[in-house]
Formats: C-alpha cells, structure tokens, sequence
C-alpha cells in the first residue's frame, strides 16, 4: 500500500524540471512551431479554402445529395466496423493474454499485419478475393450478391484495416491484469458470463472505449483500401475522403475543402472524446497492486 | 467438512508438480502445506479449488467426488496471495459477489445480502470500511476483504494460497494471530500454503511437509519439528548448520572429529551421515563442560534483537559454525570477536542418505 500511495502521488505530482530556462523555452518554442506548421496551419487552411467562396457555397457543397450520401455511407460504415472490431477485439485479446496455446505469437504478429500491410494491397487482396475473377466471387454475383464496388465490400476492407486497434489495445492490459479476479469470481459461483459481464468488462471498459475510438477515427479516414473496392460510384459507394477526392481531381477546390471540414470536424470530435476519456481514467484507474 | 485427497498426481511438461499426494483433512481443521516454492503446494490448492485438473486421482469433499466438478460447483472459499479484490467494485460489492451471481431460485434477498455482507465485514474487522475501493486499502485490509468475500457463500472448505506472503512483516504476525482466532470462532476446514515456516509452525493444527510433489511429512507441528521425519524437514523447518561425515560406532565422524549422536546408534555402519543441530541448540561456555565439547574463535557476533548470533571457527571443521544463545547469556559471558570458548554439540540429529532442497 506504501509503496502503491507514493506511485500515485508520483503520478499526481508534476515532474521535476531541473532542464536550464533557455532549454525548457527552445524546446516548448520548437513544439509549438511544429505544431504551427504540421497542424494549426493546415486544419486553418482547410477551413479558409472551404469557406472561401462564402458560407452559402460551402454550405451548399456540403448539403448536395452525393456529400450528403457519402456522409451517409462512411458513418454507416463505422457503425458497423466499430462494433464488430470490438467484438473481434475483445475476443482475440482474451484469448491472447488469458490462454497459452500453439501458433500464439504467431498470432500476435500476424495482428499487426493491417498496420504492415499498404490499404491499397489489402484493398486489392479483396477485389481479387471476392470479385467475379475468383470462383467465390463470381458464386456470389450468380447469387445476386454484390460486394467488390458495392457497401458490404468496403465495410469489409474496412474491417481489415481497422481490426487490430481494439485488441491491440487491450492485449497489454488484459496482460497486466492477470486472470485472478476471473478465478475469484469463478470460486465464487460465477458462471461465464457473469465472469465476463462484472469483472473482465468493467475491468477493460477504458481500453475497449478507447481502441473503438482509435478504430472509428481511422475507418472515418481510411482511403487506400476503401478507393480500390469502392469503384467511386457517386451516391452509391463514395465515402467521404473518396467523395473529397473526387470533388479535388475534378478541380472543385472550394467543395473539396468544404467537405473536407466535415472530416476534420468527426477528427475533432474523436479526439474530445479520447481527451475526456483519458482525463477519466486517469481519475478513477484505481491500482491494485 | 472434510476432504479426502487420493493419489492425485499432475505433470507438466518437464516437471511433475504432484507425484501421487494422498492426504486427508479432517473437518474443522487448519492444515498448513509447507513447502519450497515450486514444491507443488499451490497446484495441489488450486487442483482441490478446480482451477486446475489433476491428470489423475481424485478429491472428494465429504463423501462426495469433486474431482470431476467445475470451480463454481465445488463451494470452496479461495483466498489469493494477491487477493484479487475485484478493482470496480466497492467492499461491499465484492463480499456480496458470490450471493449476486446466483440463479435467481437460491439468491437471497437483498436485505438477507446486506446482513450477511454486513454480519462477515463485521467478523474481518472491515465494517468501516464498506464503502472504499480496494485500491483505497491496504494490503492487510484488503486480504481481510478477500477473506470476507470468500466466506460470504459458506465454503465447505477454505483454501488460502500464500494469503499473507505479500504484506510486511508486522502485518502478516498480526493476521497470522487473527486469523487463527477466526478459525477457532468458525472452524471451517481450511488449508493454507505457506513457504514460511514460522507461519506454519503457528498456525497450523497439521503440517504437512512437501518437496518435489511429495509430501515428506504430516503431523503436529509441534511434533515435525521435534522429530523431523529425513534431513530435508529438519532443514526446511529452520536454520541448520549441517555435518557431511560417516557413520561410525554410533557417532558421525566429521574429518577427524566424532561427533557424538545419540539416536545413532541405529544408523548402518560407514553409511554417508549428515549431522544437523540448529543454531540455538548449540552450548556456549568459556569453561569445558563435558569431553565431547570442541574448542573455537568467536569470528562475528551478530546482534539479532532477543539472540545474538555468534559465527564460531572451529580446527575441527572447514566451515564456521552458527550459533545462536540468548542475550543474557551471552551479556554474562562477556564474549567479544576473537574470544575463546567451548561449543557444546550433544542436540545433532544424524539423517543418512542424501537429500537436496
């Protein structure tokens, strides 16, 4: 317990700084100036371009029914992508840190293939995979269901894309936490789906909120993948970042930007609730050992 | 409740944890397993909680076979070394855990839940308590928790693994005490691991001693101690300062020197013999008591609180010898570093064989 306090302290306590004035001012200036360049200055751009031609163009631009469609399909995306991941997520993470088996660190590296992997590869690795080349694909065409250029191929090459987030991020803590609560609560009469309900969720909530969040910023983004399986049919397949693109190479500056905003903002808003969340669980992560 | 232990024997790849144990608890007794770590005692613990299956033999809770029954059908209370609180809930929360989680039939009602979680925090000594987290407690209040929580579904059996190797020294006395009063007030079987033996000694109605996935000994503690069934016992049990030599005429013939044995005499003739004798059984004088006493230098003196060690060398053995008397004794002595004296070593225990820990 002695020991536990003071780590708490430690971690309440700011560091101590014992850097030279001038070493502290040159590296917070040399901060600030990159986040300047690399951020403030772009996202600032985003909106001046999108706003340039006047709000009732940008509104306009993010009112006309393909923006409005690709809202539409990139959120129904990520609504479905978000939960499965987390679900996938979870599972492969309870099997990874609470049970030893054969080809587990196989596993484990073989998770990190989508971060590895270039989208637009992964993209291609499904048109060839599910589109009417392979016996699969065609299968599924003669059966009138269509993937590859269509929304159930680019949830799933979003799916990939996005699949190691969630258990990436709970691995290590399911790891830290052992498996001694769900033993005790075992003893204790608890059937396995009590174990998991009160103990391993509660207990891994921050993680999995998080890996969700990291999961729904990056399928909201995804580009590379997402344009190789989508065929950019206006209305039909086009996410958001595919309808910027198709706005910008079609020199329609001022929409591509407006649109743009709308991305920024969803990365905004992603990122206050990663803030909120780790402010919480700062606050209430309470350490056991 | 009592339990019946028969031939239970687990392997894991490159080591046996239990080689055929057999063992029986009786109902309403404390049995400490005492052994080193990785002697097999927590598998043997955790095999009779179901959270581990044996590869064969079978355990059986009063009369009835539970080998075969998952973890949550077997009704025993596990306490952990770490106490494995859970972290999100309260106090109260994880005492009233295992009454929550029962089908809907046999839960009792929710005032039933509040005085039974009240009526055992009140037993640990944590009813002021019942609203922290675990995280706001320390180690002693949170194994007292734990304690709590696993009584709460009245186990048949309670198993304590390690429960107090975690805390500081003063703590773990403290709770060591306390918790054998629970016991005398409850009686529920239990059986606790420990690598302690001073732990063991105290607590326990039994000892049973295990090495290697045997068990070496069982009996009083009282008893192991005094009569150390091989040399391995009488080592674990204490401090020792060991003799290699053989066995002749009845006593140990350490390079030139014979040390006098009594119950040795029963020893084969020239067989390998170890002499043991524990620090605080050795005599210390400045005067020759008797013909067997051996001459040595004070090399180091040890304060330990209530004992002074003395490190003592011998012409007789390569090694330098422990020895431990009280402070009086050695304040009347007047001994200091360098001082001649005469060590009595008439308590030896002579084992035979080889033994290693």
């Amino acid at each position: 317990m002695q020991t536990n306090t003071t780590l708490q302290e430690q971690r309440k306590a700011p560091l101590k700084r014992n850097d030279p004035p001038a070493v502290q001012a040159i590296l917070i200036l040399l901060t600030l100036l990159f986040f300047a360049i690399f951020i403030f200055m772009p996202l600032g751009l985003v909106f001046a371009e999108g706003l340039r031609k006047g709000v009732a163009v940008y509104l306009e631009a993010i009112r006309e029914p393909f923006a409005l469609s690709a809202v539409k399909l990139t959120l129904i995306t990520a609504a479905i992508v978000v939960p499965l991941n987390a679900v996938f997520g979870v599972t492969a993470a309870w099997a990874i840190s609470k049970f030893s088996f054969k080809g587990k660190t196989l596993l484990v590296s073989l998770l990190d293939l989508p971060f590895a992997v270039s989208p637009v590869i992964a993209g291609l690795i499904f048109v060839l995979l599910l589109g009417t080349r392979t016996g699969f694909g065609s299968w599924l065409g003669d059966h009138g269901i269509k993937i590859i250029f269509s929304t159930p191929g680019i949830v799933i090459a979003t799916l990939f894309v996005t699949f190691p987030f969630v258990a990436r991020e709970l691995i290590p803590l399911m790891e830290a936490q052992g498996r001694e609560e769900e033993e005790a609560a075992i003893t204790l009469g608890a059937r396995g789906w009590q174990v998991f309900s009160r103990i391993t969720l509660p207990n891994i909530r921050w993680g999995l909120m998080y890996g969700m969040i990291l999961c729904m910023a990056r399928s909201i983004g995804e580009f590379g993948a997402v344009s190789v399986v989508s065929g950019h049919i206006r209305g039909m397949t086009n996410t958001i970042p595919l309808h910027v693109e198709i706005l910008y190479s079609e020199y329609n500056y001022t929409a591509s930007f407006a649109v743009s905003t709308i991305l920024v903002f969803l990365a905004l808003v992603t990122i206050a609730i990663k803030s909120l969340m780790e402010k919480n669980v700062h606050n209430h992560q309470p350490t056991q050992h | 409740m009592s339990i019946d232990i028969k031939n239970l024997t687990k392997r894991y790849p490159g080591y046996t944890a239990l080689d055929d144990i057999t063992l029986n608890v009786q109902k309403g007794e404390l049995v400490a397993l005492l052994g080193p770590s990785g002697c097999g005692k927590t598998t043997l613990l955790r095999i009779i909680a179901g959270l581990e299956t044996a590869d064969s033999g079978s355990v059986i809770l009063e009369e009835r076979d539970t080998t075969n029954l998952p973890a949550r059908e077997k009704n025993v209370g596990f306490v952990f070394q770490h106490y494995a609180l859970f972290r999100r809930l309260n106090v109260f929360e994880n005492v009233a855990f295992g009454l929550r989680v029962r089908p809907s039939s046999s839960r009792p009602s929710k005032s039933e839940i509040r005085d039974r979680v009240e009526h055992l925090l009140k037993l640990v000594q944590m009813d002021w308590a019942i609203k922290r987290y675990p995280s706001q407690l320390s180690g002693g209040q949170r194994q007292r928790v734990a304690l709590a929580r696993a009584l709460a579904v009245n186990p048949k059996v309670l198993l304590l693994d390690e429960p107090f190797s975690a805390l500081d020294a003063k703590v773990r006395q403290e709770l060591r005490r306390w918790l054998r009063k629970l016991h005398d007030d409850i009686h529920v079987t239990s059986i606790f691991v420990t690598h302690d033996q001073e732990e063991a000694l105290e607590l326990a109605d039994r000892i049973v001693v295990i090495n290697k996935g045997k068990i070496e000994q069982q009996g009083a503690p009282q008893e192991v101690y005094d009569h150390p069934a091989n040399a391995f016992v009488y080592n674990f049990l204490g401090n020792v300062n060991v003799f290699h030599g053989r066995v002749k005429d009845g006593k140990v013939l350490v390079g030139d020197q014979l040390i006098e044995a009594g119950h040795a005499s029963g020893l084969p003739e020239a067989s390998d013999g170890q002499a043991f004798i524990r620090p605080h059984e050795i005599g210390v004088s400045r005067i020759r008591s008797g013909e067997n006493d051996l001459a040595g230098i004070i090399r180091e003196i040890r304060l330990m609180g209530g004992q002074i060690g003395l490190e003592l060398e011998t012409a007789a053995f390569d090694k330098p010898i422990e020895a431990e008397i009280p402070r009086d004794i050695w304040r009347n002595l007047q001994l200091s570093k360098g001082d001649e004296v005469f060590i009595t070593l008439d308590r030896v225990k002579v084992f035979t064989g080889d033994y290693e820990i």
